[in-house]
């Protein structure tokens, strides 16, 4: 607990540290890495000691603020969802030391390194309040330290009205809390987590109001929208920590409002599960078909991080289906699935992330089209992009698979042993799941074929080079941790176990079974991963020794006898998706623009697609336009004159002052 | 000492009500000065028994600043920026200090009504305060220059310093301090905007300024 | 034993399905066709050759092929044949199977674009998107005998469809049945989906990608999609013959029989009809999952 605390500290004073000296770019970012690497080491100890079986500590002081309690305290849930915050960050502060320091000369970045901290404190104190002052503090403050990284070019237009749609966005979302918590603390009398008392006629308002809530930060569809316009204008190693790490503190949220609203006495009714169901649905299929259809490489990884909140938000669903029918091994294996996600993702999405800050870094720019052969210039960035890669489309012997695996393990369970009424969702789910697996793979086939494979499609691409050792370290240590929770996976799923019975409220005996289990599944999917590298190996020796000592020639590509044929008629991004984007087209509504080659010698010919999103078109444009032009009409009252606004403020005292007292 | 309390108060509202007639800035200044004075002298009157070292070192510090130190600063921004040296109205000065009037009329009914936690020190402290406050926000309201704009603002603080000194006994330090850095920022700051202001647009007209609107 | 039998049975017969589809076309064309075995030839040929890589290529076109006949081969231990148990069951590993073709799938694609070819391409993007399209039809298909037999496990699913099976279910079983066959046809790249003989960039989905393999990895690519062939087949041929005596050489002479008879309706469906437009491609597998669906409701209810 103090150790936690102590992490919290060190990132606030080395925040202000980097602020001081922001005049030498060295002594900053040395600072605030160096102390955000050691607060890493620091918080993840009691993290896994609490994990490993170890009693949950606390810490409740008293604070001047009303209802305020400095109340924090270390559970199995947040010691779960700080190992990722942490390890995550402390890399993310590794890559973007060398990363920021292509921006040394345009800007000073003390201000960067200060937000960074303040963001990874922030997020930490989220997950270990325990009393909702504290924890709506801790949230505001993580959503301005994002806002400030995420402005951080704010020469540029687009970057800032990202700012504000993200501003408004989480703002929104804080709103919902508010209420949320006033209504939670209203019955008890006290806004500290372990005073809450619920009335049962409540749940159901405030189960909406928690996902409404937590998923405008979590970024559940249609509450997504600042997510494509954020995480690509922010330096990638926040992208990274905000995609990573930041969203889920949305899912951490809505499951420890869970463990409040749901216990094993009153178990949660089903449209729990069916809301959370039809929320993962949309958002994993919508995520997935915006994702093929953009050519900005980190706007589609912005918008796949929509799509496994929504792959994880169907984990969740499965679980509290499972609550809600009294089945112990839906509820553990869907929860496992959900949760195991979380951490999965803030591995493999920090890791796509970073890559694909290396890749802006180095070709300039971030137009998938305008990209290609960067696996032979960039040898270990399109590596490690690689295994982020097979590792988001979920496919073994990764960590992605692993946690799918426990969701469809949950949802044939509820297939094949529960009543037609549960099976309907779980079939949704189980259909959902595969289609998202397959147009998941689709996309980043696409993702890392067009950038890296092939032959480069742009001078810029064709002078990448390769980053520097502390850009490469922290994506090659997260490429090694995909693949060893893959391998090792009964182990990290028995690390679950105590975070499921706290969240479930299924006695700890239960929850083991089903993790033993779960891990005994697990563990056959481990020796076939096993058996699958070493297949590889073997049939690798194989080849080579097939090939030795015969003739193996390197020739041109077969191009059908064209003369000469340019990089540029190698196969686009949005080519390779367009059967899928064409049978999606009613959803996209992609916008095309060109000039068509004509006659028998065409001169220039182009096109241009765009896919702006379909939500914030059609749904939020024409409501904020209404809004706007409603009080418009109050603008009469904006004259601007200092005096008539004081004015209003003296006679609206002194009217309150006479009817009050008079 | 009860009746230097009562002096110093009927002092301060006299104060205020002369500033709502004043039509020269240069005098309004030197009112806010006295009225900075007038407070320092209160904080030592409104003691039990002879003031020991902080209501003391309290009292010379308002003098400082509020008799001596703001005044200096607005009379030096007066100077420099070439402004006409006449209050700019809004509303006339025989009904501004009808108006003021009123406003005392209005605090002494108010006072009566009002609860309040502990005993002030003088019946007359809360209805001054009050009017000090009421007087200090009509200024805003009706004086066109950004610098009796100022002026006004401080004329409230001093009305709610006069609240302050007289309810808290045993006069908290916290409470002082805020006020006096507040005051501190808001004449520091609105030295620094007006001169500004002046090098943007040549004037410190407020109502002026309107044309900065959306 | 039986273990084993499911393992090395494929490893050993599945050249032998891909033989068996051409000698029927080419009976079905009026002429003689090639001989049985040929596919062994082919193959033991590549293997004796060596190879020419494209100057484009890096190391994950050299690791297309290998990886996805690794996958293969894992999957291969999970299929049962019919009664006869896998080498390897457990719950879930029907999942398993599913995503290790998938594997396969992504890594072909990938060594598919590495050679920046735009004919590559063109077929990575199409197989993308129908086997996309055809992963729900396959899963909920599983789901269907999972429901129907209560249990997790390929083998124990496949085991339970025996003749009783289908005297509860027939109806579902036989929708699940054209479901599946739709799948079988679509991911070996058959007609009506693909063109398997023609090498014109347009009408091809496997075989474009595949254009620029030689040698000992094409031998790799061709022994990978027989037995994938075998695999797919094997589970369709699972549901439509309910011989489940439990003696272990009828069962598999039943399964083989199946197998063979698989070959020859595909080698007949590849003669009569021609390939579709690649537009109503994807209204078939929508189709498909319809009818898995369909299927499942019939189950459940």
């Amino acid at each position: 607990m103090l150790l936690v605390l102590l992490a919290v500290l060190l990132l606030l004073a080395s925040g202000c540290a980097a602020l001081l000296t922001q005049r030498s770019f060295r002594a900053s970012a040395g600072c605030a890495v160096g102390a955000a690497v050691l607060a890493a080491v620091l918080g993840v100890i009691p993290s896994l000691r609490v994990l490993c079986g170890a009693a949950p500590q606390s810490l409740h002081l008293p604070w001047s603020v009303p209802y305020g309690a400095f109340f924090v305290e270390v559970d199995a849930l947040s010691a779960f969802f700080l190992v990722p915050i942490f390890i995550l960050s402390g890399l993310a502060a590794v890559y973007g030391a060398e990363y920021l320091g292509s921006y040394r000369e345009t800007r000073s970045l003390g201000p960067a390194w200060f937000f960074f901290n303040l963001l990874v404190a922030s997020m930490v104190l989220v997950v270990i309040a325990r009393n909702a002052v504290l924890f709506l503090v801790a949230w505001e403050v993580m959503a301005l330290a994002s806002f400030f990284l995420v402005t951080f070019e704010d020469e540029k237009e687009s970057v800032r009205d990202a700012g504000w749609v993200y501003l408004v966005a989480t703002h929104l979302g804080t709103a919902f809390l508010l209420v949320l918590f006033i209504v939670l603390g209203s019955t008890g009398g006290s806004l500290d987590f372990d005073q809450f008392r619920v009335a049962p006629s409540q749940t159901g308002l405030l189960f909406v109001l928690a996902l409404v809530g937590f998923g405008a930060k979590a970024g559940f569809m249609p509450l997504h929208v600042w997510l494509p316009e954020a995480h690509p204008a922010a330096p990638s190693h926040v992208s990274a920590v905000m995609s990573g790490v930041m969203i889920k503190t949305g899912i951490y949220g809505l499951v420890r409002m869970l463990t409040f609203l749901a216990t094993p006495a009153a178990p949660p009714p089903a449209w729990w599960g069916w809301m959370l169901c039809a929320v993962g649905l949309t958002s994993g299929i919508f995520g997935v078909v915006f994702a093929l259809a953009q050519h900005d490489l980190k706007r589609l990884l912005a918008y796949h991080s929509v799509e496994n909140i929504g792959i994880i938000a169907l984990g969740l669903g499965v679980g509290v289906l499972g609550l809600s029918t009294g089945m112990p091994t839906l509820a553990a294996l869907g929860f496992a699935g959900g949760l195991l996600h979380v951490l999965n993702h803030a591995l493999f999405k920090g890791l796509l992330f970073l890559g694909a800050g290396a890749v802006g870094h180095a070709a300039g720019t971030r137009e998938i089209d305008h990209l290609g052969g960067l696996l032979q210039r960039m040898p270990w960035t399109g590596l490690t992009f690689l295994i982020g890669a097979v590792a988001i489309s979920g496919l073994p012997p990764l960590n992605g698979f692993v946690s799918e695996l426990l969701i469809y393990l949950g949802a044939f369970h509820g297939l094949t042993s529960a009543a037609a009424a549960t099976a309907v969702p779980v079939l949704c789910v189980v259909a959902g799941l595969a289609l998202i697996g397959g147009l998941a793979a689709a996309c980043f086939t696409k993702a890392f074929g067009i950038v890296f494979l092939g032959e480069p499609r742009s001078d810029h691409a064709a002078q990448a080079h390769e980053p520097g050792l502390a850009m490469r370290l922290p994506m090659l240590l997260l490429a090694a941790s995909c693949v060893l929770i893959g391998l090792l996976s009964p182990l990290a799923v028995g690390a679950l176990a105590p975070v499921l019975a706290n969240v479930t409220g299924l006695s700890p005996d239960v929850v083991r079974t089903h993790v033993a289990q779960a891990g005994g599944v697990l563990s056959f999917v481990t020796a076939g991963g096993v058996g699958l590298v070493g297949l590889i190996a073997a049939l690798a020796g194989v080849r080579s020794w097939l090939l030795s000592g015969r003739r193996v020639t390197t020739t041109l590509t077969w191009d059908c006898g064209y003369a000469q044929p340019t990089t540029r008629m190698q196969y686009s991004a949005s080519s390779f998706a367009h059967p899928l984007t064409e049978l999606f087209s009613v959803l996209l509504q992609t916008r095309r623009r060109g000039v068509a080659p004509a006659g028998l010698f065409p001169h220039a010919a182009s096109l241009a697609t765009e896919t702006p999103d379909v939500c914030s078109e059609r749904l939020y444009g024409p409501v904020f336009t209404t809004i706007g032009r409603g009080l418009g009409r109050l603008r009469w009252l904006q004259h601007g004159r200092v005096h008539f606004y004081v004015l209003y403020i003296a006679l609206t005292l002194l009217v309150l002052l006479i009817w009050k007292l008079g | 000492m009860n009746l230097w309390t009562d002096s110093i108060l009927v002092l301060l509202a006299l104060a205020s009500l002369l500033l709502l007639g004043s039509s020269r800035i240069a005098g309004c200044i030197r009112i806010v000065a006295f009225q900075g004075l007038l407070l320092g002298l209160l904080t030592l009157t409104v003691q039990h028994g002879t003031p020991s070292l902080r209501p003391l070192a309290l009292a010379t510090a308002i003098i400082a600043l509020k008799g001596v130190a703001f005044p200096w600063l607005l009379a030096r921004v007066l100077r420099d920026a070439e402004v006409r040296r006449e209050v700019d109205p809004l509303v006339s000065y025989t009904v501004s200090l009808l108006i003021g009037t009123l406003a005392l009329a209005l605090s002494l009914w108010l006072s009566q009504r009002l609860p309040l936690p502990t005993k002030p020190v003088a019946s007359l402290l809360v209805p001054v305060a009050l009017f000090t406050i009421l007087a200090g926000l009509f200024v805003i309201i009706s004086r066109g220059k950004a610098l009796t704009q100022v002026l006004g603002y401080l004329v409230l603080e001093n009305g709610i310093y006069v609240f302050g000194v007289g309810l808290v006994q045993g006069t908290p330090m916290l409470v002082e301090l805020g006020v006096l850095l507040d005051v501190f920022v808001a004449v520091f700051v609105m030295g620094i905007a007006l001169f500004h202001i002046n090098r943007a647009f040549d004037h410190i007209d407020a109502d002026r300024l309107a044309v900065l609107r959306d | 034993m039986e273990a084993g039998l499911t393992f090395a049975l494929p490893l050993l017969l599945a050249p032998l399905m891909l033989g068996l589809i051409n000698r029927t076309k080419a009976l079905m064309a009026g002429r003689t066709g090639q001989p049985l075995l040929q596919t062994y030839h082919d193959l033991f040929k590549l293997l004796r050759k060596g190879a020419a890589y494209s100057r484009t290529t890096t190391w994950v076109f050299r690791a297309g092929p290998t990886v996805g006949l690794a996958a293969v081969l894992v999957a291969s231990a999970l299929v049962p044949l019919g009664g006869v148990p896998a080498a390897f069951a457990f719950p879930g590993d029907l999942i398993l199977f599913a995503y290790l073709l998938g594997l396969m799938r992504f890594f072909t694609v990938l060594a598919a674009l590495d050679t920046g070819s735009s004919f590559e391409g063109m077929g990575a993007s199409r197989e993308v998107t129908f086997s996309a399209l055809a992963e729900p039809t396959l899963l909920l298909g599983f789901a269907a005998i999972a429901r129907q037999t209560g249990s997790l496990s390929l083998s124990p699913m496949y085991a339970g469809l025996g003749s009783d099976a289908w005297r509860h279910a027939g109806p579902a079983l036989a929708l699940l049945a054209g479901a599946l066959l739709i799948v079988f046809l679509a991911e070996n790249a058959r007609i009506p989906i693909d063109d398997p003989t023609t090498h014109l960039e347009l009408t091809m989905i496997h075989e474009v990608m595949v254009l620029d393999h030689s040698g000992p990895e094409l031998a790799f690519i061709l022994y990978s999609s027989a037995l994938k062939l075998w695999l797919l087949g094997s589970l369709l041929v699972g549901i439509v013959v309910p011989v489940r005596s439990g003696i272990v050489w009828i069962d598999t002479l039943a399964m083989l029989a199946g197998l063979f008879a698989l070959a020859v309706v595909t080698g007949i469906v590849e003669s009569s009809m021609a390939r579709w437009r690649l537009l109503r491609v994807p209204q078939l597998l929508v189709g498909a999952s319809a009818l898995s669906a369909l299927a499942l409701a019939l189950i459940l209810r």
